[in-house]
């Protein structure tokens, strides 16, 4: 457990990603099974107690310190928790907590009425270091800055398998995932898992680059698709069982019970999830009011219902169909909506287009009068490949809008980044006044970000923590995709995929855009 | 009774004199050179000798009318008022104000650490009717570790990243002469590097009698020499620009708020280490049953639960609500 302990100590404090990454790969490579198996489950958020939860862990250290004092204590340091290993007031003979495995087996196999016992002799034995991570353990509750990703990078980093591997197998796998350490110890076969009924990494595509790519394509080798708003997500449909994952492999199933409910067939299928009625899609922002709750509520569900537009199909009832070419994967996928009767889930059309120009031309239109994002060219003799490969599938975005804002607030970066200000919210005129219309990430050469850094510096207003307010004087040329309403800010306006594309040094803010000048963004969109 | 020798001001209306008063006044007792009770202006000074020559070099030769320094031990009658200092073991020269009135006696702590330091006289338990006590660290998930195992946790990471610099954030008075002395007391021999801020607070601890071995400047090295080397500099340095002239240096900050973890994640500490120059929870609870006082008042940090503590104890208990100006970056004043 000491050792687990420290391991997240390192990764909740270290800022570096590759820092990180060598951690967990030194970690996974030096611990023995099924140690390292259960850490990996607890770091990818695999493991859950029936019993052990963070109201009981309350409960227990209630019958220790004053309710009052624990409050207050609680108050000031803001995590359930941390709290409740500072505080814990008995320190016993600090000798080795059980290994990881047998902690968890002992959770698992304590009765209810036993656990607080349990609990509270496991507080006194550990050293802090390992009270905290008991609690975390316990709780459930990580918040280390570890993505069940990079616990997987590492994995790949540690065998020299290649993560797409990894993912391919991930979720057929059983903790203590024994048969994976064995594969990536090169001791075994790649474990064997049913391909139809789980997660399967989807296939990304590429930004088009219109000087060098569309000079060489044939556009009859291409069929085109509007490249829609929503959210990525692979539906799978087994005999009566229904899992519905985000583009990074999560069950988002609870969320969308409309969908779930009303899918039927078995097959796995490639898609966006959008929500609107009669299968008109929404804004983006009623999406997100569904994407921010675990669990849909009523009013949600009848306001914004969900609905798929099915691009791609990965395996046609149990036949894995992601070796056949594009055309003959659309063909049966039209055969399969055909044979398998929806509610929620409509097919992403084909747009036919003569050559390049005429499917520019249309996706400039599509933009002005519909919102759409831009479009997607498919190689039509292209297999279904998890990953981002090259020459296959391609966006093609419409062409970014760009407005004149002014620098209002800097704040500093992140790990390397910490002592540069480098994390932006600018703002137009409204009135007399600048409101905020945005934030975005420096994306520039160092040069310039010591030159900004130095502006910053020297043109603050006020400081708060690690956040500067500044004279309302440089202007950016911020780009973005599109513009909507919203409440949240001051301006009434939130930008989509905000990027500073320039510095104004030459600029004066006098001159930098007006809240009217946004509204021809908005009512675009 | 006892409030007839000291008002809630810390006020001693009986030879108008103020304890660490945060306005200059005609006459000032001060318990020790920290920012947050130490002020410039006042006419006269009663403070230990260390305490003084801090001020002065902190504020300037004449930051006050008039300096009387009064050593450890030895009482100054005043009136009918008796002021005798005694070690808090805070930082170097910090006192307690033992307060003799009317047959009445009254502790004012200032800040003070219960565990032996070798930059600081160590403290003295002294009993009294009344007692105001700081509480910094006035909550129970505050039970602060020895400090030779966090230096050893420094020294370790020192040994496991040689390629890197540490760069320790530690206050300019106090916490960074602890610092290198828990590191010389360590063994770490080899020069520590100081940022422009500590060098003649580091300096005058010497002349006062507290070696603290090779010490250096930072400016000035050579960025590639700076691998494995201990830097020390006042906490806004460390993340800032200044702390790029360093090789891929290790964020650490001393400091006894470093014991939460997602606070020290959000300030971008890497290596948190928990070394206070204040009590934790159980030392502020010893210090008061030991001086055998009845009335408590506390001032400095969280008041509320120390008082709230007290009154379960049977102890007449109140806040004094003083109001104290946070010096650097919000969490809590020098320590």
């Amino acid at each position: 457990m000491k050792r687990f302990a420290q391991l997240l100590e390192l990764l909740a404090l270290t800022p570096s990603r590759t820092r990180k990454l060598a951690a967990l790969t030194q970690y996974f490579r030096e611990i023995p099974d099924p140690d390292r198996g259960f850490a990996l489950a607890v770091l990818t958020g695999a493991l859950t107690f029936r019993n052990v939860k963070p109201a009981l862990l309350k409960d227990i250290v209630l019958r220790e310190v004053d309710p009052t004092l624990f409050a207050m204590s609680y108050d000031y340091v803001g995590d359930l928790g941390e709290t409740i290993a500072l505080i814990w007031p008995h320190h016993g003979q600090q000798s080795d907590l059980p290994s990881l495995t047998d902690l968890i087996e002992l959770f698992n196999m304590t009765s209810k009425a036993e656990l607080p016992k349990l609990i509270a002799a496991l507080l006194t034995q550990a050293g802090i270091n390992e009270r905290w991570a008991v609690v975390k353990l316990a709780t459930g509750a990580l918040r280390i800055g570890v993505s069940a990703r990079l616990a997987k990078t590492a994995l790949a980093d540690m065998s020299g398998k290649d993560l797409q591997e990894i993912e391919e197998v991930w979720h057929g796998l059983k903790v203590p995932y024994l048969d994976l350490f064995a594969w990536l110890d090169g001791k075994a076969e790649r474990p064997h898992v049913d391909q139809s009924a789980r997660f399967h990494p989807l296939m990304l595509s590429n930004p088009i680059d219109e000087e060098k790519d569309l000079g060489r394509f044939d556009p009859k080798d291409f069929s085109a698709e509007w490249k829609w708003d929503g959210i990525r997500v692979q539906l799978v449909l087994g005999d009566g069982t229904v899992s519905l994952f985000s583009r990074t492999g999560d069950d988002i199933a609870n969320a969308f019970p409309d969908i779930v409910e009303n899918a039927q067939g078995v097959a796995v299928l490639d898609g966006e999830l959008l929500v609107g009625k009669d299968f008109e899609p929404g804004s983006f922002n009623d999406l997100q009011q569904r994407l921010n709750k675990k669990v849909a509520s009523a009013k949600h569900l009848k306001d914004s219902p969900a609905f798929i537009r099915v691009y791609d199909i990965l395996f046609d009832g149990r036949e894995d169909v992601r070796t056949l070419e594009w055309t003959e994967r659309r063909r049966r996928l039209e055969a399969w909506l055909k044979a398998n009767p929806q509610t929620r889930l409509d097919i992403s059309e084909v747009l036919p287009f003569a050559d390049w120009d005429d499917l520019a031309a249309q996706r400039r239109q599509g933009a002005d009068e519909h919102g759409h994002e831009g479009v997607m060219i498919k190689l039509r003799g292209s297999p279904y490949v998890p990953g981002r490969p090259k020459g296959y599938w391609f966006k093609w975005k419409r062409d970014p809008n760009v407005v004149d804002a002014v620098l209002m607030y800097a704040q500093r970066g992140h790990g390397k980044r910490s002592s540069f200000y480098s994390d932006y919210t600018f703002g137009v005129w409204k009135g007399n006044e600048i409101v905020p219309i945005g934030k975005a990430y420096f994306g520039f050469t160092d040069e310039e970000l010591k030159l900004l850094d130095k502006w910053i510096r020297a043109n603050t207003l006020q400081a708060f923590g690690p956040v500067r307010e500044v004279k309302k004087e440089l202007v950016f040329e911020v780009a973005f995709d599109s513009a909507q309403e919203s409440t949240r800010h001051k301006s009434g306006v939130a930008l989509r995929f905000p990027r500073i594309s320039r510095i104004r040094w030459d600029k004066p803010a006098s001159e930098a855009a007006t809240l009217a000048d946004m509204a021809v963004f908005v009512a675009a969109s | 009774m006892a409030t007839q020798v000291l008002d809630r001001n810390l006020h001693i209306r009986a030879i108008d004199a103020y304890i660490d008063p945060s306005v200059p006044r005609e006459r000032a007792i001060i318990t020790h050179g920290h920012a947050d009770h130490a002020r410039s202006g006042h006419g006269s000074v009663l403070a230990t000798p260390d305490t003084i020559a801090i001020m002065k070099v902190r504020y300037g030769e004449d930051c006050a009318g008039r300096f009387e320094a009064l050593d450890f031990g030895v009482p100054l009658k005043i009136d009918d008022v008796t002021i005798t200092f005694f070690p808090a073991g805070h930082v170097l020269g910090s006192a307690q104000v033992l307060v003799e009135s009317q047959g009445q006696r009254v502790v004012v702590t200032g800040d003070y650490k219960r565990l032996p330091d070798r930059t600081s006289q160590p403290y003295e338990l002294v009993k009294c009717d009344l007692l105001v006590t700081e509480a910094t660290f006035g909550l129970p998930v505050f039970q602060h570790p020895h400090p030779k195992l966090e230096i050893a946790r420094l020294l370790k990471s020192v040994a496991d990243q040689p390629e890197r610099s540490h760069l320790v954030g530690s206050y300019a008075l106090g916490k960074a002469q602890r610092v290198i002395g828990l590191l010389r007391d360590a063994g770490w021999d080899a020069p520590i590097y100081l940022h422009g801020a500590m060098i003649r607070l580091c300096e005058l601890y010497e002349e006062l009698g507290v070696p603290l071995g090779d010490l250096r400047p930072a400016t000035g090295t050579v960025k590639a020499e700076m691998a494995g080397q201990i830097v020390i500099a006042p906490p806004s340095a460390i993340r800032d620009r200044w702390s790029r002239r360093f090789p891929d240096p290790v964020v650490c900050q001393a400091s006894g708020w470093m014991s939460v973890k997602q606070r020290a994640r959000q300030a971008l500490v890497e290596l948190p280490l928990v070394i206070s120059d204040h009590c934790d929870w159980s030392e502020l609870q010893q210090t008061i049953h030991e001086t055998e006082a009845k009335s408590v008042w506390v001032t400095h940090g969280r008041e509320d639960a120390l008082v709230y503590w007290c009154r379960t104890q049977g102890l007449q208990a109140e806040p004094l609500n003083i109001q104290s100006f946070e010096d650097d970056g919000g969490e809590g004043a020098e320590e």
